[in-house]
């Protein structure tokens, strides 16, 4: 029965890729969802996927390899690099995992063909974050490089985005995250609520920021505007007056003795908070989990001024066509059917397709990282160790609490090389 | 004269014509000489001046995110040297040199004099001297990393100053300022200057000591007249060390000073994680004459190989 089906297909598809056509490709492609596994199993596929890291899991490559049957190689780099690569070797891969500020800068290079949604399987579970900026109806769309701005272009062959949804999608997202301050609860001796008080004098020099520019200059515009010093128009694109002012406060802040440290790699901001160096700080998620699993207290405190984003998501390279495009949609619609989703979110960060995710976790699961409710049994990490107790609640509570007050998107500024400099003396300094 | 007195001297003795075999040997000799000098030619060749050569090219190129762009520009330059952030890490660097340099001399030829002087049988010496080695052994990472349990706001050194009584709270300046950079880097340094001290004190003739004792010199006399003017290579050797490695550090500097300080690398290695190779580069060429500006000066007070 597998055999029948499969040779027609095989043979079809081989006579129909010498005519070369792209549309013909785009015709095959929609043909193959329907019996897709075993094929790529007989006539095997390599796909070359780069990006940020975040997403770059061996466990991913494995599972994808048994359910498809396309061998997938991965390379992680940091962001910057990640940009350089996306543009300057565009055949070098075949599907850009990267955050959607680095499309923003990469897209209208022409090296990422957008998707044509009518060939995403699971389009419709993708959370309308993605889609309108808004995760429920009545939230306020955040400011920054918000995915949905980036997320769609009119036409194939566009090189600015649309406005709003149609056809042809940039890139499907796939992980993403609220990210907020890291304290030490036994140490700060009071109520965090705001990114204020970061700058509270009780704690000069136990505090410290990433020096990381492009989000380094964003956890200081939210620190900025919730001290109230000024308002800005939008955090995520300042104008040289606002990053020369941001600027001016962060090395006042710095001579003033307020920063330990600045860190630039996980295992630093880790290391600051285990040792009692610092006990407020800028944080990534993971970082704090680290924190927490050698017995030390540490919570990432959701604040009233909301969180500073980010989201990745897949891209296709321009270059693909033919049998890599089939394989490519497939690979996509495989990683938001859930497995791949159910797996992020047990590492704390956020899968774009919610509804398939929820079949691959334990209610148990659900109910932490994304219900916000109590852990009813001890929870686990993708990698099976226990991370939290039985009877924790998440910080910050649910998915709709974290990712409903986003207040801003790491984004690329158009001043991005003035704010670069600046943030250079602020080192410097 | 003397040329062309030898001159004179082949013709008038008329040599007969060296055979054919001696000949090839004279051209095969002035050849062999050439090709023994080429491995070392290829190698500086390749992966030395070659590499200096493209660094000073990319110096002038333009760029932006997505690539490099030949051409020539003196925009790298003049950014660089325009900024007073070049300056003041600059500056910062030279005080994190010139405090390093006295520190690492100091402590270098202390140790170096005991060892060469103090210690009788040169057996001792010797495993002194490996005894002097050991942390190298580890690596120059680890070993700069673990000064931060020492150091720390809860580390060894203030948990004991407060349990004996002595602080009430704990010392914040330990760690992450310039105290801890300059700690690592002497701690870091400090062997290249034994190890060449070390080695021109072995060499002083002891018959000069006692000459100077004789003539009735007391002990700093005969140090600072006899050991020390003797001991300059040395000193020369480990300074040229110390000075290059702390002008071009910039990962003791970024860890020991928790990111609140620059050094000129640090500025280097910032601008290669934006992708600004240009300028980069720019700042290597600025860096890369400073240095050897600074390896001339010390060459100029002391001739190394003369007194080698």
């Amino acid at each position: 029965m597998t055999n029948e089906t499969k040779t027609p297909k095989g043979i079809s598809r081989r006579g129909l890729l010498k005519t070369g056509a792209a549309a013909t490709g785009a015709i095959v492609g929609s043909g193959l969802i329907t019996g897709f596994p075993t094929i790529w199993a007989q006539n095997p596929i390599t796909l070359r996927q780069f990006g940020t890291g975040v997403s770059n899991i061996n466990a991913i490559a494995e599972k994808c390899k048994a359910d498809l049957g396309i061998t997938l190689e991965m390379t992680a780099t940091d962001s910057d690099a990640a940009a350089q690569r996306a543009v300057t070797q565009p055949d070098s891969y075949d599907i850009a995992d990267i955050e959607y500020w680095i499309l923003k800068k990469v897209f209208p290079a022409g090296v990422i063909q957008p998707m044509d949604i009518k060939k995403l399987k699971y389009y419709d579970k993708i959370v309308p974050l993605f889609k309108t900026g808004k995760l429920t109806p009545d939230s306020v769309i955040a400011q920054g490089t918000a995915p949905h701005t980036v997320g769609y272009v009119e036409k194939v062959g566009d090189k600015t985005f649309a406005k709003g949804e149609t056809q042809f999608f940039t890139m499907v997202p796939t992980i993403y995250n609220a990210d907020t301050l890291g304290i030490r609860p036994d140490l700060v001796g009071r109520e965090i609520t705001t990114w204020a008080d970061i700058m509270d004098p009780a704690f000069k020099g136990k505090t410290s920021i990433l020096n990381i520019p492009s989000i380094g200059i964003m956890d200081a515009a939210m620190i900025m505007e919730a001290m109230g010093n000024i308002k800005y128009a939008d955090k995520g694109n300042m104008t040289k007056e606002e990053i020369d002012a941001t600027i001016d406060f962060l090395i006042k802040a710095k001579q003033a003795g307020q920063f330990r440290a600045f860190w630039k790699s996980f295992d630093e901001s880790v290391n600051l908070m285990a040792s009692g160096e610092v006990v407020i700080q800028s944080m990534w998620s993971p970082a704090v989990a680290a924190v927490r699993s050698k017995g030390i207290a540490c919570k990432y405190q959701p604040l009233k001024e909301g969180y500073r984003s980010w989201g990745g998501g897949l891209g296709l390279a321009a270059h693909l066509e033919g049998a890599q495009l089939d394989a490519a949609y497939e690979y996509i619609n495989w990683y938001t059917s859930g497995w791949v989703g159910g797996y992020l979110n047990r590492q704390g960060y956020y899968s774009a397709a919610m509804d398939t995710a929820k079949e691959f976790m334990s209610a148990d699961e659900w109910g932490y990282w994304i219900e916000g409710k109590a852990a009813t049994g001890d929870i686990m990490s993708p990698e099976g160790k226990v991370m939290e107790k039985a009877g924790a609640v998440r910080d910050g509570g649910s998915f709709e609490e974290r990712m409903g007050k986003v207040a801003c998107w790491n984004s690329v500024m158009d001043e991005d090389r003035y704010m670069v400099k600046r943030w250079n003396e602020f080192i410097a300094a | 004269m003397t040329p062309a007195m030898t001159d004179d001297e082949t013709q008038g003795m008329a040599y007969p014509k060296p055979p054919i075999t001696a000949r090839i040997g004279k051209v095969a000799s002035r050849i062999a000489s050439y090709l023994q000098a080429v491995p070392l030619a290829l190698i500086l060749g390749f992966f030395f001046l070659l590499p200096i050569l493209m660094i000073a090219v990319v110096s002038f190129w333009d760029y932006d995110f997505a690539g490099l762009y030949p051409d020539f520009l003196t925009m790298n330059y003049t950014d660089t040297l325009g900024s007073w952030v070049t300056w003041k890490t600059y500056l910062n660097t030279l005080k994190y040199t010139a405090l390093v340099w006295g520190l690492t001399l100091l402590i270098g030829f202390w140790v170096a004099y005991f060892l060469a002087f103090h210690i009788r049988t040169t057996t001792m010496q010797m495993v002194l001297f490996l005894v002097c080695t050991v942390p190298f052994l580890t690596s120059n990472i680890i070993r700069m990393i673990s000064w931060i349990p020492v150091l720390g706001r809860n580390g060894l050194v203030n948990t004991t100053l407060i349990e004996m009584g002595i602080i009430p709270s704990p010392i914040e300046w330990l760690l992450y300022s310039d105290f801890a950079v300059v700690l690592a880097m002497v701690h870091l340094n400090t062997l290249f200057m034994v190890t060449p001290i070390f080695n021109t004190l072995m060499r002083i003739d002891r018959s000069l000591i006692e000459a100077a004792r004789d003539a009735g010199a007391n002990g700093w006399q005969i140090l600072w007249n006899v050991i020390i003017p003797l001991a300059k290579p040395g000193i020369a050797i480990g300074s040229i060390f110390v000075v290059t490695l702390v002008m071009a550090d910039f990962s003791t500097v970024q860890v020991m000073s928790g990111g609140q300080s620059a050094s000129v690398a640090l500025m280097m290695k910032n601008q290669m994680s934006l992708l600004q190779y240009p300028a980069a580069a720019a700042n290597a060429v600025v860096l890369l004459i400073v240095v050897l500006l600074m390896v001339a000066a010390i060459l100029r007070v002391v001739d190394i190989r003369k007194e080698l």
